[in-house]
């Protein structure tokens, strides 16, 4: 299995240099920058995490009192089909709601009008495997990925969200969802790597020229982690974590990114 | 070689006897030379990733400091050494479980570290893939050293004796957690124990006696196909019919969901055995012949129950009394005295 993996992982790592050397940055080295914002929202309203009351569609209040999240591999394609994947070393980026910075992801790409934008949810499966040096930044264990980690099944959290609910029979009303799962090292097992496409043909290319900064606005609608796929009740589960029900959790969050404008 | 291993090792012997007469407190450092790490000749090609982390004197040593220094733990009151203490073969002897902050008890029972560089994955249920990773599980964990890496590295950036061994070791005064657990890495993967009598006489430098070799043939015939040797375990995760602890804990199941992995656990090496006791992952079993007690009776039929451990429709391993006292006497031969009295493993 493990042998399979890395086949696969050579794979697409030799796919992913072919079509990088296509880009025209390779001929041209001229990029300049867009940024992709993350604003998050609860149905209709802002988030505000501590002090925001939502509902779900069971009728369960709730509040949110930390939204973390991993988006890697970018891949950008302009309007004429070419795709632009943005390179190992800087495509791994930590979401926290507490942290305004973080919501806000820069890249530098060839010059062009961008028609669709996609990235994994999460961290992928050769990454979660490779040595201590290479886990730096937002995937650094022992810094900054230290509570996006599981030590005791080696492997990121790709998603956690904490909060309150009345509903939930936790201690202290609470509910968490820690949702990770790489596929296994050695025997397979929980998949929850999820690849987000993103069309943004409808709502404003992106135009991605020196002078210019465009920002790629995405409202993310958290209420999705309940009621996307499927309908999670905190009631029957207020904590969930390395089992089968995550796989429900992963599935509803791959739907909460919506493009809702672009800043050009 | 193994003269020059020998005399090497009375050289250490008789350095150590004459420093502690002065100064004990630099003996390791002053007089014993580092060998550096080398496969056992009886052993198989290791499987640790030693090209992104070579092992080096100055690694080893910071290593070395690092799992005997207390400041890894929240309250500074807790070791790696205090659940892998060098004369136990690096387990706690005589904890069912380990004793973590404010003596915080675990689940399960500490396993002796040893021969780590061919060991294929970490825990009880394998859920570490790599050395380099396992030393954030006990320094993290509520019921063990309870606190967390960044402040660690910060604790060890700003001690007045670690950012110059880290200097030295990785060529930067800034402490990182990446070279923190790899220096913890190469003090723990030198923790090679192949010096038992039994490795002695597989090298034909010393013979079994009588009772011994009536042992090991009966340890080839009805151990040997899960405790492979020579390392005395195939790295597999089985069943080996032990009723479900009050804990229910399912082992090799919560880190793969897959049916057929509830209550597996890693197959132990039985190196250093008369060392190690409590036995078993949750320590239940306090001694060798209650552990040959649950192979003979004590085995439950369950449904992941290992195959090995079924015949004819009757569970467990069939021993005489008199097969159990010569795999006694075997076992005893994996017994590693001089792996206990490192100079080079020891304390700093």
């Amino acid at each position: 299995m493990k042998y399979a993996i890395v086949t696969l992982f050579a794979a697409c790592l030799m796919l992913a240099s072919c079509s990088k050397e296509t880009t025209p940055d390779k001929e041209e080295g001229v990029k300049s920058r867009l940024t992709v914002e993350f604003d998050h929202i609860v149905g209709g309203e802002d988030l505000h995490l501590n002090t925001g009351n939502y509902s779900n569609a069971s009728h369960e209040s709730f509040q949110i009192t930390k939204l973390k999240y991993y988006v890697s591999n970018f891949i950008f394609t302009n309007d004429n089909g070419d795709v632009y994947t943005v390179p190992q070393d800087s495509c791994y980026f930590l979401i926290d709601e507490s942290v305004p910075a973080s919501c806000h992801l820069n890249f530098d790409l060839p010059e062009g009008t961008y028609s669709k934008l996609s990235f994994i949810l999460g961290v992928d499966s050769l990454r979660n495997t490779m040595p201590i040096d290479q886990r730096t930044g937002a995937l650094d264990p022992t810094g900054l990925g230290a509570d996006m980690y599981w030590d005791w099944n080696s492997g990121y959290i790709f998603f956690k969200m904490d909060g309150t609910s009345p509903s939930s029979l936790e201690n202290n009303q609470l509910f968490q969802f820690h949702i990770g799962g790489f596929g296994g090292y050695e025997t397979p097992t929980i998949n929850n790597i999820k690849t987000v496409t993103i069309d943004l043909s409808n709502r404003g290319m992106p135009e991605v020229k020196s002078g210019w900064s465009p920002n790629i606005h995405l409202m993310v609608d958290i209420l999705k982690v309940f009621d996307g796929v499927h309908t999670l009740k905190l009631a029957n589960n207020a904590s969930i974590m390395f089992g089968n029900l995550s796989k429900n959790v992963a599935d509803n969050y791959a739907t909460m990114f919506q493009h809702d404008h672009t800043e050009n | 070689m193994r003269l020059v291993v020998r005399l090497i090792g009375i050289t250490f012997c008789c350095a150590v006897l004459l420093s502690a007469c002065k100064k004990p407190e630099t003996k390791t450092e002053d007089t014993v030379p580092f060998p550096g790490f080398t496969i056992p000749h009886n052993f198989p090609a290791s499987t640790y990733h030693f090209d992104t982390n070579p092992i080096t004197k100055d690694g080893f040593e910071l290593g070395r400091k690092l799992f005997y220094d207390r400041i890894l733990s929240r309250d500074q009151t807790i070791s790696c050494a205090s659940c892998h203490i060098q004369t136990s073969a690096f387990t706690q002897h005589g904890h069912a479980v380990s004793h973590g902050v404010e003596d915080r008890l675990g689940v399960r029972n500490s396993p002796p570290l040893m021969n780590l560089a061919w060991s294929t994955s970490l825990m009880w249920d394998g859920g570490i893939i790599d050395l380099d990773l396992q030393p954030i599980a006990p320094i993290t964990s509520h019921e063990e050293m309870d606190d967390n890496m960044e402040n660690v590295v910060e604790k060890l950036q700003s001690s007045s004796t670690y950012p110059a061994l880290f200097e030295k070791a990785f060529g930067s005064k800034t402490v990182t957690g990446a070279n923190m657990l790899k220096a913890l890495s190469q003090f723990m993967l030198m923790c090679i124990s192949a010096e038992s009598k039994y490795d002695s006489v597989m090298r034909q430098e010393a013979v079994f006696t009588m009772e011994e070799q009536e042992g090991y043939t009966v340890f080839q015939q009805k151990c040997s196909n899960c405790h492979a040797e020579p390392l005395f375990t195939d790295m597999s995760f089985r069943n080996n019919g032990l009723t479900p602890s009050m804990v229910d804990d399912q082992g090799r199941y919560a880190i793969t969901l897959q049916e057929n992995d509830r209550y597996k656990f890693k197959v132990p090496s039985l190196r250093n055995l008369d060392y190690t006791a409590p036995y078993m992952h949750d320590g239940r079993l306090l001694n060798l012949d209650a552990v040959l007690e649950h192979y003979r009776n004590g085995v439950a039929a369950m449904l992941t129950l290992d195959p090995a451990l079924t015949q004819n429709g009757t569970t467990g391993i069939s021993l005489t009394e008199e097969e159990k006292q010569h795999l006694i006497a075997f076992l005893k031969t994996l017994n590693d005295p001089n792996f206990l009295k490192n100079p080079l493993l020891a304390q700093p």
